[in-house]
Formats: structure tokens, sequence, C-alpha cells
């Protein structure tokens, strides 16, 4: 298990960071999400994997459990890039509509001056 | 427990809702209600501030949940510090984008000035690393929102390059603190301290490998080289006095690196030692460096203050990294005076760009030049580390606290260096849009092509408010050059508390045994 979650991770983040280096907003979109994806899963095995186990301590016996705190993690950065998501969406298509154009670079006069841009 | 230390991130964190849902369509309305959360909110960390003072650290422990296991807000002398600045500079800000009538040109200009002011705030006052995290996304978020105010195409452009840079910071941030805690097992600051100081020295490859990630996130956030890339065209797009209110976010990322590698991978821990050192002292000065550079180059006077906050970010990282109390003392001192200085920079450039467009330029004379050109002149000087302004002081404090050091001929001569080059690049700038314009005739005026949004007409009844924000931000410059004696024995005292933790440990883990 442990081999087939580390390597999820794993394809994720590579697949994430290959679409985050293309040029139109669209793929880069995508591979945010597959980038979060991969830490969700990440932060999730952080608590050691374990199959079948509550997330509470028993009082009465001692009962294997799991971290619960990992989850509680998890459900925040979920949340969090649940929202990021739609932000970026959003501002992508304000720039699209706007500029008629969904380049991720600027490029038409702007690297022409300074050629600094990211 | 001390419940106003909670207050100043509770504050505008009731007033930005109310204003978003009572005040929508009252722009006067939301003007006050803002302006009396950033009054209230100075107020409250003045307060703290002054309750600090004594080096006690006061914890607040969120719904009662001791230490280790709740999530707590610590107050010392850094943290007290770094929300007065924070004050300040809202304030200011504030003032100069309701004088100017920026807060008009897009819906939510206060809401999110106040979220952000939370985020800011929290991210100053956690002492919980994940907390941390949630912090800086909620001064992102907040970000985000600002950078894009009043729209335009660049500036949505600027504003996907900016989001899309800064939520993979944020997937990284994840990932240190994921590793962290698989190490650890714990996320509070002074528990994680405890804890990788009782690491066995074996063990500590993933404890590296998060601590670096860690360096990483930060310094992503500090604009440090190589990872600058999001500064120049995001400041340089945004909105120039919300770029003017960024100049804290930068400093939140050289606070966070302080915190971090003073408390938790602290000089004294050997699995970690020199770790954060080592690679940041070689990025910090080539940051100097090449933000100094890029004032130079610059063509657009918004580029050019965005350059002019990588280089002092660069000079102030410089001080981090030697991670000596004097060192921190200095950069400590310098961090004040750079946020002022940047901001009040930042304002100027939204002034000339208000009035001429934003290239750097001959143009036609502007309204009010001689004002401006002063504000500027004083702006550079302070910016550049000349005598008689802060900037020298505190230049000056870097420098000698870099005196023991092995590459101290390295750090005297990368700042001194692109000290000439930054003095010699806005002066340049200064030259050709105050002076050079004398020489013209109006009829050659042009309107800056397309960079900007078509400037909205100027609500021209209260346009003293930009000069008092303007003036006083350089009052408050000279403050800090005049009272340079006090402020740096406070500086002083809080880089020996940083570097003498066991007070904090002692305080945030008291209650842990109950």
């Amino acid at each position: 298990m442990e081999l087939l979650v580390a390597s999820a991770v794993g394809l994720l983040t590579a697949a994430g960071v290959y679409l985050i280096l293309r040029r139109r907003t669209f793929p880069v979109i995508l591979g945010l999400s597959l980038v979060t994806y991969a830490v969700n899963v990440f932060l999730f095995a952080t608590g050691r994997l374990m199959v079948n186990a509550p997330p509470i301590l028993n009082k009465y016996a001692e009962v294997a459990y799991t971290d619960p705190l990992p989850q509680a993690l998890v459900l925040t950065a979920i949340v969090i890039s649940f929202g990021m998501t739609a932000v970026v969406v959003m501002i992508a298509l304000a720039a699209y509509l706007s500029a008629q154009d969904d380049r991720i670079d600027m490029l038409d006069d702007d690297a022409a001056k300074t050629g600094e841009d990211a | 427990m001390n419940h106003l230390l909670i207050a100043p991130i509770l504050l505008p964190a009731i007033v930005a809702p109310f204003i978003i849902m009572v005040l929508r369509y009252h722009i006067d309305l939301k003007r006050i209600f803002s302006t009396a959360s950033t009054v209230g909110i100075a107020l409250i960390s003045l307060a703290l501030a002054i309750q600090a003072a004594d080096g006690t650290v006061q914890v607040y422990e969120l719904g009662n949940w001791p230490a280790p296991f709740g999530i707590v807000l610590v107050l010392d002398r850094l943290s007290a510090m770094m929300i007065v600045l924070t004050a300040v500079l809202a304030l200011a800000v504030l003032l100069y984008a309701i004088g100017t009538g920026w807060d008009a040109r897009g819906a939510n200009f206060h809401a999110l000035f106040q979220f952000q002011l939370m985020g800011i705030i929290g991210a100053f006052l956690t002492g919980d690393a994940f907390n941390l995290f949630v912090f800086f996304e909620v001064l992102l978020i907040a970000s985000y929102g600002l950078m894009i105010h009043a729209g335009g195409a660049r500036r949505f452009q600027a504003g996907v390059q900016y989001v899309v840079y800064n939520l993979l910071g944020s997937t990284l941030f994840l990932f240190a603190l994921g590793t962290l805690y698989a190490v650890t097992g714990t996320l509070n600051m002074a528990d994680l301290a405890v804890r990788v100081a009782e690491l066995p020295a074996e063990d500590t490859a993933l404890l590296r490998v998060g601590a670096m990630l860690l360096l990483l996130v930060f310094a992503i956030k500090a604009a440090v080289l190589p990872l600058h890339f999001w500064l120049p065209a995001s400041y340089a797009n945004a909105p120039l006095p919300v770029a003017a209110l960024f100049a804290i976010m930068t400093k939140v990322g050289a606070y966070a690196i302080l915190r971090v590698y003073t408390l938790v991978f602290g000089p004294e821990v050997e699995v970690t030692a020199g770790l954060a050192g080592d690679w940041l002292l070689p990025a910090a000065l080539i940051t100097l460096a090449v933000g100094a550079i890029g004032i130079l180059g610059a063509r657009e006077i918004g580029r050019l203050m965005a350059f002019g906050a990588i280089s002092s970010m660069g000079t102030l990282l410089t001080a981090v990294a030697l991670f000596t109390p004097e060192a921190v003392a200095a950069a400590l001192y310098y961090t004040v005076h750079s946020t002022l200085a940047a901001a009040l920079l930042f304002l100027i450039a939204d002034m000339v760009m208000e009035r001429q467009g934003g290239e750097i330029a001959a143009k036609p004379v502007m309204a009010q030049s001689g004002l401006i050109a002063a504000l500027f002149f004083a702006g550079a000087i302070a910016l550049a580390g000349m005598p008689p302004l802060s900037g020298f002081i505190g230049k000056l404090l870097v420098m000698d606290a870099a005196r023991g050091h092995d590459l101290v001929w390295w750090i005297w001569g990368v700042i001194l260096v692109s000290s000439l080059v930054t003095i010699i690049g806005l002066a340049r700038a200064g030259s050709l849009i105050f002076w050079k314009s004398h020489g013209l005739s109006p009829q050659t005026h042009t309107v800056d092509k397309g960079a900007t949004p078509p400037p909205v007409q100027a609500t021209s009844s209260n346009s003293a408010l930009p000069f008092v924000a303007c003036f006083g931000l350089l009052a408050a410059l000279i403050l800090l050059t005049i009272l340079a004696g006090p402020m740096m024995s406070y500086a002083e005292a809080t880089a020996a508390q940083l570097f003498a933790p066991d007070a904090y440990l002692e305080t945030v883990l008291e209650r842990a045994g109950k």
C-alpha cells in the first residue's frame, strides 16, 4: 500500500508540474489541481497509513487507532485549494475575456521592455 | 488569558463581512468603517506593544485548549513590533487610497483590505505552523482580490501569474508541513522546537527536507532570488497603493524565516545547523544585486519601485541570514525602515502614474510637480540608504553586524555597490520625470498606451489626503532616524528574546501537563 500511495503522489505531482509549465491558463489550472490532489494524499499519509482503524482512542482496550490530525489538516487543505481553484478560474477567465488571449505569460510588450517576466 | 491578544484579528474579521453585507452601496460609510477599524487595530497593537515591551511572552489559547493540542496565539516583542508596523502602514495606505479615490474604482476594496490586515496580523501572532499556513492563505486570498482591483487586461494577466505562483507556494508549504508532522508528530511551533531538539541525529534526513522546503516557501513570500519572479510583474501591475500595502507582505516571509529558524531550527540545533544561513546568505546577496540592477534597468515607475522592494529585501535577508543577535537587531531596524520607505515610494509612484502615466520618460510638467519631486527625493534617499534618513543607519547597522563574518568583504561589497547603483537608478528616474519635463511643451503629452486602464477622474474633493499619507510615512521615517537609539535598544531586546527561546517555550507549553 505504501508503494501505491507514494507512487500516486509522485505521479500526480509530476503530471501537475508538467501541466503547470504549459503556456495556456487552462492546462496550468489543471496542473495546479493535480498538485493539490497530490499534496492532499501526501498529508493524509503523514499520519501513517492504517486500514480499518477508527481515528479515536479507545478508553477500555488497547485498540489500534489512526491519527486524526492529518485528516483535519487535509480537510482544511481541500477547502482552501478548492476555493483557490475557483478564484484562479475566475481571474483567468477575466484575463482571457479582457485580453482575448489565454497565454499565461505577458509577452506582448512587457518582455520587449524588460524581459524580466517569469 | 488576555483577550486583547485576539482583538486585532477579530476586529477586521468582523468589520470586513459587515462592509460587504450591510454597507455595500455606501462608499462613504465603507470608508468610515474601514478607517475606524484600521485606527482601532493601530490602537490595539500599540497597547499590545506596550505590554510586550518588558519582555513578557503572552499566550492566548483558542478555545481554551492547552498548547500542543489547540492553536495558540503568541505575543512577544517581535510579533508586537510587526503588528504595530502593519497597522501604521495600513493606515497611511488606506488614507491614500481614500484620498485618491482608488477605493471607489472597484467594488470591494475596503472589505478585502480588512481581510488582508486580518491575515497579516494573524500570521504575525500565531504560534502554530499550520495556523500560519491558514493565515498565509487568508492574506493571499485577500491580496488576489486587491491585486486585480479596478481591473484592466494587463492587471488580470499579471493577477493570473501571481495567483498561480502563490498557489504553488501554498502547495509547497503543505508538503513541508506534512513532512515536519510526519517526523515530529506536532505542528505547534514551541512543541516542534522541543521535539526537534530531542530528535536523534541519525534520524533527521526527512526533517532536513522539511526544514529546507519551509525555507523555500518563506523565500517565495520574501521574494528571494531565484524565487522572486512573481514580484516585479505583480507589484508593477497591481494598483500601486495596494503594492504599497504589499510592502509588508514580503516582510511576512522574512518574519517567518526569522521566527522558524530561531525558534524551531535554532542556531544551536545540530541536525539543521547552518542549513538556513548557508543557503540564505548568497541568495540574499544576489537578490540585493539583482534588485539594484533592476532599478537601473526599469522603464516603468511601478517596476522601478518593485525592484527597489526586492533590493531592500536583499539587504534585510542578508542581515537575517547571519543569524547573530546583532545582525537580527539590525535586520529588525531595517525591516521597519524598508517597509515604510518602500510604501512611500509606491505611493509617490502612484501619484506620478496618475498624472502622467507609468513610463519613466520626460513628459510635460504635471500638477503639484514640486511637492511630488520633493517627496520622491526624500523617498529615494531613504531607499538608497543615504544619510540623513534611516536607510543609512539601517545599512550601517547591517554592515557593522557582518564585521566578524567570513564573507564580510562580499557582504560589504555587494551592499555598497548596489547602494551606488540604486542611487544612480533612482537619480536617473527622478531627473527624467521631474527635471527634464520642464524642457517640454505641453502639446507633446501622450497618454501611456494601454499599459494602464484609462485613468478614472480623480476625485479631487479631498486631494490633500494623499499628501497627508505620504508626509505621514515620511514623518515616520524621520522619527525612526531621530529615535534610532530607543528603536535599536528595542530591536536588540527583541533579538535577545529570539535567541533565548526558553521563556517562549515555557510560556506556551506551561499548561500542557494539565
